[in-house]
């Protein structure tokens, strides 16, 4: 094999490409363009009339390139491909601020009834009422837990349910005439990328706000930034160390004693849901995931919903489309702009992520306003027992208990050669997946753990004594255990820079082997 | 209750090891005045599963499925069938509950079908790349504008008159907070080429989708040319992929950038969602270093085999945070999946196969409408969409019909709101519509109309 001259091999070694080789339940599986064929099809279809086209030299005239597959080359190609993913379903997933519970499958069945997944976003109205009194159901149960005005229900993920919850602020904040001046929004250092990214794709200007040694918004700096040209603070709360701002009701109504709004980031909701309302906390705007606390599932990266609420001082701000009741008692969409004349504008075609609304409703009312509750409860309870169980072995960012997810700095492995993402991958040889690393920016080396609630105490068990077990190993010198891992995983740890460096996107035949 | 698995006892014995008397000490960073003591009491206690079930089967109930009756509604949605292999493979829990690919060890099964839509996306859309999803087609459409900003550092952007108008507003409101300027003239069957006369030296981009929001095939060639003359960029919007397998690819008629809806291929109408945004472009560092969102990208494990990662991604916002191309995380992942499942079983003959039969249906059923007296047909030139001027209110033949049990388009005025062109139908055609449907959609209309 030939070598760069940081020992990386150049070229992948042909043979593991070709479908023919694998082991036991893990077979070798190539791209989809070297095992399908240009003839092939496996989809069956009415022949066609011999009609000619209406599109004169606009017909295509080459063919696409795409490559076909029989059903079961098919049902073989990607039920290969699938077992090579980690999931929810295979163990538990500790990703910090990600929120990876149990997807019930009652919610998917839901989704599929075909008077949900089967009616298009623009047949009548009348024809679609169960639909709109869904998206009805569905606000109400949103705004009863968090206790605000209003919600705005199209936003299709969590970073646009951010975009939203800002033009709504910067809406207001015209209308009031000050978007001149206003101009700053307060971000702190702990806040997800797409905090700033957001506010900054609204127009604003971010200042970063450190946080102190507890984890928490430094108070002082804070007071120090406010000004006649702070146009809002976003702050996700429990914050990204995994901690409650005690101060947050303080922080709102200096926020608005200098006329700026609160912007909430809602990742996190699993840790308050009825033990407090964000309405109560001051919130004037605040995303729901969908996707993470009601569990409509990540999907390898989506498809997620970011349904957004609003406090009576943004609601009329919100986007269009919403549902209303008309005089007779119907449902009905406004759609139109000029029937919502204070609305900030559209966000996306149509209304919505319908088929995350049917399994969060759904989601929500199987576990009841009990359960939701208790899902908090015993969301906090696990990563507190987690905590509890580990800090003797690895060093926790902070003293005391943390919410739903827990900070944890690399102290523990100091001297010990391996870092953070060593300790991360070695988990993968463990048969899980690894924390969030290096995140939030807060702490050096950051693992951030949050177990959520639908993990048993065997399964907590099982995974604090591999925590542990692998804490000891780091200290005791076991370092090849961790730089050299994983080992069992179908690859091993890949080559990032050389993926940035020579990017290679799509296939191509004469790229394959370069 | 069913989803959580600790028992009373487990509770007990866990706040014993934290040290707590009760789990409300874990909560006391809540300030008292926020406190919810009675927890979410108003809302309904937990729900058995069939209790669940039958609430939303009576929901359901309540609306018209397009699968029951006749069907023609499209105008950026649309009704194709999705074979029963699609979503049974996207329900392997391997894909379903897997997180974003971010340990790539450990999630080859999501990289390399990334890397299969990307290539499948770039093929049929005739580009050079494409990314690893956008939410959907219009939020593409918008990135695309910003992107295109980026590239010629320039902040004119010019709509077509033609383009959805839910794509042309989403545009407005995701980009005009960054200064970009947005230029559209009213809307006019036939007008699309006239932006032509609108570009100068300061116009980073025109938008022109083709077919159009009415269904008219648009050539591109010349509108590429006129762009790429004043230095601008043009982006080609597509809401029914489908046609590309019948149509010249944007790519062969000169586009830079083309943003489209992939619903048609692998998804469900979903009343709306979710669906799947396509982002294609010139395989050129300047574009790929603007472009917005996730790619997979090839490369060597340390054993020297081939695998998959993310790539390219300090234009990110979670490595640039600010600074990033946009603030898009979370996409549209198992869309993809669903994409490129079907598309793989589709390949190349059965996706032009599909493409001349929609193609086949719509003009079988647009000869058969337009043959109703006072009914005239407007485009000449479409796909699987076309529209009608009719003697009276689109809208109020369209709910007429739909108590007949049919349904039978979009009106504009559902679009563009009343008054302008309420007289304008919207109609589309697929696969799924039999040669029976089609004549009992002629008759109706035709009953309707006299």
């Amino acid at each position: 094999m030939s070598m760069n001259a940081k020992g990386r091999p150049t070229k992948p070694e042909t043979s593991n490409i070709s479908p023919q080789f694998g082991s036991a339940l893990l077979q070798e599986e190539g791209l989809l363009h070297e095992v399908g064929h240009c003839d092939k099809t496996g989809v069956d279809m009415e022949k066609l009339s011999g009609r000619k086209s209406r599109l004169g030299d606009l017909e295509r005239s080459e063919a696409t390139g795409l490559v076909g597959l029989s059903e079961p080359e098919a049902l073989r190609h990607y039920v290969r491909l699938s077992g090579r993913n980690y999931a929810i379903d295979l163990g538990l997933y500790p990703l910090g601020s990600c929120t990876m519970k149990h997807n019930p499958r009652l919610n998917e069945k839901l989704a599929r009834i075909p008077g949900f997944a089967d009616i298009h976003p623009l047949q009548p109205t009348s024809t679609v009422q169960g639909a709109l009194q869904l998206m009805e159901e569905l606000s109400h149960w949103l705004l009863e837990i968090t206790g605000m005005q209003t919600v705005a229900l199209s936003p299709k993920a969590g970073a646009h349910g951010e975009m939203c919850g800002m033009l709504s602020i910067r809406e207001a904040i015209l209308a009031r005439g000050e978007l001149e001046q206003r101009r700053r929004v307060l971000v702190p250092q702990s806040a997800h990328g797409t905090n700033p990214a957001t506010a900054a794709a609204c127009g604003f200007e971010i200042d970063e706000i450190p946080a102190n040694a507890e984890g928490r918004v430094d108070w002082d700096v804070f007071c120090s930034r406010l000004g006649p040209d702070v146009a809002a603070i976003m702050l996700t709360n429990p914050n990204t160390c995994g901690l409650f701002e005690p101060d947050i009701r303080k922080i709102a109504d200096l926020i608005h004693e200098h006329g700026g709004y609160f912007y909430c980031d809602g990742a996190n909701l699993n840790a308050i849901m009825g033990k407090c309302r964000v309405n109560d906390l001051g919130v004037d705007a605040m995303h729901i995931n969908l996707h993470k606390t009601f569990s409509t599932p990540h999907g390898g990266g989506g498809p997620g919903a970011g349904p957004t609420v609003l406090s009576s001082r943004l609601a009329d701000f919100a986007p269009v489309p919403f549902v209303k009741t008309d005089k007779t008692g119907k449902l009905q969409l406004v759609e139109q702009l000029n029937d919502a004349p204070d609305s900030f504008g559209r966000m996306c075609a149509f209304h919505g992520q319908m088929g995350m609304f049917v399994r969060a409703l759904a989601y929500m009312m199987s576990h009841g306003g009990d359960g939701l509750r208790q899902v908090s409860e015993d969301a906090v309870l696990n990563a507190n027992y987690l905590l509890a169980r580990i800090k003797n072995h690895l060093s926790p960012a902070f003293s005391g208990t943390c919410m739903h997810e827990a900070l944890f700095d690399d102290e523990f492995l100091k001297g010990s050669g391996v870092t953070t993402l060593d300790f991360a991958k070695a988990l993968i040889d463990e048969g899980y997946h690894p924390m969030t690393m290096y995140f939030p920016l807060v702490v050096h080396g950051a693992l951030l753990i949050e177990p959520t609630e639908t993990e048993s105490l065997q399964s907590l068990d099982a995974f604090a004594d591999t925590l542990c077990e692998l804490a000891n190993a780091a200290k005791s010198g076991d370092q090849e255990r961790f730089t050299q891992a994983p080992v069992k995983a179908p690859l091993r740890r890949l080559d990032e820079t050389r993926a940035a460096r020579h990017p290679v996107l799509r296939f191509q035949e004469n790229l394959q082997n370069t | 209750m069913r989803y959580l698995p600790l028992l009373d006892e487990d509770r007990a014995h866990m706040l014993k090891t934290i040290g707590v008397d009760s789990v409300d000490d874990l909560f006391t960073d809540i300030p008292k005045c926020a406190r919810l003591e009675n927890g979410l009491d108003k809302l309904p206690e937990h729900a058995s599963e069939p209790c669940v079930e039958q609430h939303f089967s009576e929901l359901a109930a309540k609306n018209i499925n397009a699968g029951s009756v006749p069907f023609f509604c499209g105008a950026g949605a649309y009704r194709h069938h999705i074979p029963a292999s699609v979503d049974h493979l996207i329900q392997r829990s391997e894909f379903l509950t897997a997180y974003t690919p971010y340990q790539p060890e450990i999630a080859q099964g999501t990289l390399q079908t990334l890397f299969e839509f990307q290539t499948q996306v770039a093929q049929i859309t005739g580009m050079g790349i494409a990314n690893a999803s956008m939410y959907d087609g219009s939020t593409a459409c918008a990135e695309a504008v910003l992107m295109a900003a980026r590239i010629t550092r320039r902040s004119k952007c010019i709509l077509a008159p033609n383009l959805h108008p839910h794509y042309a507003q989403t545009t407005r409101t995701l980009t005009h907070t960054l200064g970009i300027g947005i230029e559209q003239a009213a809307t006019a069957i036939g007008a699309d080429t006239d932006v032509m006369q609108q570009i100068d030296d300061e116009t980073a981009c025109i938008v022109v989708q083709s077919p159009n929001v009415f269904g008219e095939v648009i050539d591109l060639r010349a509108l590429a040319d006129a762009a790429h003359a004043k230095g601008a960029l043009l982006i080609a919007v597509n809401t029914e992929i489908v046609s590309l397998g019948l149509l010249k690819s944007p790519g062969e008629m000169g586009a830079d950038i083309v943003a489209a809806e992939g619903q048609s291929i692998g998804n469900s109408l979903n009343f709306g969602g979710p669906y799947v945004g396509l982002l294609a472009c010139r395989d050129d560092k300047k574009f790929i270093r603007q472009a917005p969102g996730r790619f997979a990208g090839q490369t060597l494990d340390a054993a020297g085999k081939r695998g998959f990662v993310l790539t390219l991604s300090t234009r990110e916002q979670h490595i640039r945070r600010e600074k990033a191309t946009s603030n898009i995380c979370t996409n549209s992942g198992l869309c993809t999946l669903a994409f490129t499942i079907h598309m793989a079983l589709l390949g190349d003959v059965g996706f032009r196969h599909l493409a001349k039969l929609n193609h086949q249906k719509a003009c079988d059923l647009a000869d058969q409408l337009s043959a109703i007296d006072k009914v005239e047909l407007l485009t000449p030139m479409f796909f699987n969409e076309f529209t009608l001027r009719l003697p009276k209110s689109a809208h109020e033949v369209v709910e007429n019909l739909a108590k007949r049990g049919i349904l039978a388009g979009v009106p504009a005025s559902r679009l563009f709101g009343e008054g302008i062109m309420d007289d304008l139908l919207i109609v589309a055609a697929t696969e799924t519509n039999s040669d029976i449907q089609l004549s009992q959609f002629a008759t109706a209309l035709a009953e309707e109309l006299s």
